[in-house]
């Protein structure tokens, strides 16, 4: 009596730990599998930081020449005001709830992950021009609810301003500051009667308070075969294309210039390149 | 069949219709002021005939936001009369013909007591008077 329960415990203890351990035996046995062959091509993904996805569509990117900005004062502010006039960006005057679509960033918040370590002095002295990256892969549109904002088919993350609801998930996701929330109404008036939008637009609406808004590389203008307005107003300081058609002159700026991107290593591919 | 405070509920039966007809009977009869929205003076037809317009502009301007802004399609639109309009847009668009948005939207959208948010973020165009 004794030996048999003895035995059909054994049994059941061993059958119980195969059953459980089997599932779970192959499913790591096939998955390491697919991970062995699908981790070499996302490791050499993330090093290179780049756009070797095949060119599907348009992307369009730009290049930012730093050392002109630096040599040319003014020009980033010129630049920022060609975008902010033409777009009806509000100016709430604080900094809390300032709306940016670009701006001028210091080196060592625009490129965190470089070393600062003697850095050259004149480096840090240099304006950085930073907008909305349009990434390949934009954490941004991962993150909305309601494709408020999305990758439209020229490779620009637009936003669409009708579907936003203002949860912010997306300033959330965006690593690089590129997305400001309307906390206040644009339309209206400061303590002293001075309106936000100093003149507005009448070709392009404004936002509503309680909508996401960023750069939208001039998708408006782009369609009537006009450059970025921030581009158009930099004197050749920005170079804009399409960066999936290889003899546009972005890629051959590209291909002749050292150039860097924001935070490379998010895997984010973003799409503006700056040349130090 | 016998019924009970006949001399209660006939007045009160009379006072009840009395009360739920009196819009019909305050008014004459009269349905209101249908609304005049002011026609543009510079173009014949629109780019869908104006019953359609009347009835489904809404649905047409919500197609044409979706195709313009998630597509990219910002085209220009060919009317029935030959007319071609350069931007499928409502600021760039509509509102070159019909110039003022209190004397065209506004008319029919107060009669009808619906608030449209059109013009939360989009401009009108500057009203001359």
């Amino acid at each position: 009596m004794d030996s048999k329960r003895r035995k059909f415990l054994k049994i059941a203890g061993i059958s119980a730990i195969a059953g459980i351990a089997a599932p779970s035996a192959f499913n790591s046995l096939l998955k390491g599998e697919a991970f062995a062959s699908g981790g070499h091509g996302h490791q050499a993904e993330s090093h290179g930081g780049g756009h070797e996805a095949a060119p599907t569509g348009k992307q369009y990117g730009l290049v930012v020449n730093v050392k002109a900005f630096a040599d040319q004062p003014g020009l980033g502010e010129k630049c920022i005001h060609a975008c902010h006039s033409i777009h009806n960006v509000p100016d709430y005057g604080n900094k809390k709830d300032e709306i940016k679509w670009i701006w001028i960033e210091k080196y060592e918040n625009a490129f965190p992950e470089h070393s600062h370590y003697k850095r050259n002095e004149e480096l840090h002295k240099m304006p950085i021009m930073t907008m909305c990256n349009h990434c390949a892969s934009p954490p941004c549109v991962r993150a909305c609810p309601t494709q408020a904002t999305f990758k439209n088919q020229d490779g620009i993350v637009m936003m669409d301003y009708h579907r936003c609801i203002g949860c912010r998930f997306c300033m959330a996701a965006c690593p690089y500051g590129a997305r400001s929330f309307n906390w206040r109404s644009p339309r209206g008036v400061d303590e002293l009667g001075k309106p936000f939008i100093k003149r507005r637009n009448p070709d392009y609406p404004t936002r509503m308070r309680g909508v996401v808004e960023k750069c939208t590389l001039c998708n408006e203008r782009l369609v009537h075969g006009l450059q970025p307005a921030c581009v158009e107003a930099s004197n050749g300081a920005m170079i804009f294309g399409d960066l999936n058609e290889p003899g546009s002159e972005i890629n051959k700026v590209l291909k002749e210039n050292f150039t860097i991107q924001r935070k490379p290593s998010l895997g984010t591919k973003p799409s503006v390149f700056y040349i130090i | 069949m016998p019924m009970y405070d006949m001399n209660k509920i006939l007045p009160g039966l009379i006072v009840f219709v009395g009360l739920v007809t009196f819009p019909i009977w305050y008014n004459g009869g009269n349905a209101g002021a249908v609304p005049k929205p002011e026609k543009p003076a510079n173009a014949k037809e629109c780019i869908r005939p104006t019953a359609e317009m009347r009835t489904s502009h809404m649905v047409l301007l919500n197609q044409f936001r979706d195709e313009v802004v998630r597509e990219g399609k910002r085209g220009a639109i060919k009317e029935a009369g030959g007319v071609t309009y350069d931007d499928k847009s409502l600021m760039l668009g509509c509102m070159k013909c019909h110039t003022s948005a209190k004397k065209f939207c506004d008319e029919c959208h107060n009669y009808a007591a619906v608030k449209p948010y059109c013009w939360d973020c989009h401009l009108q165009p500057k009203e001359t008077n």
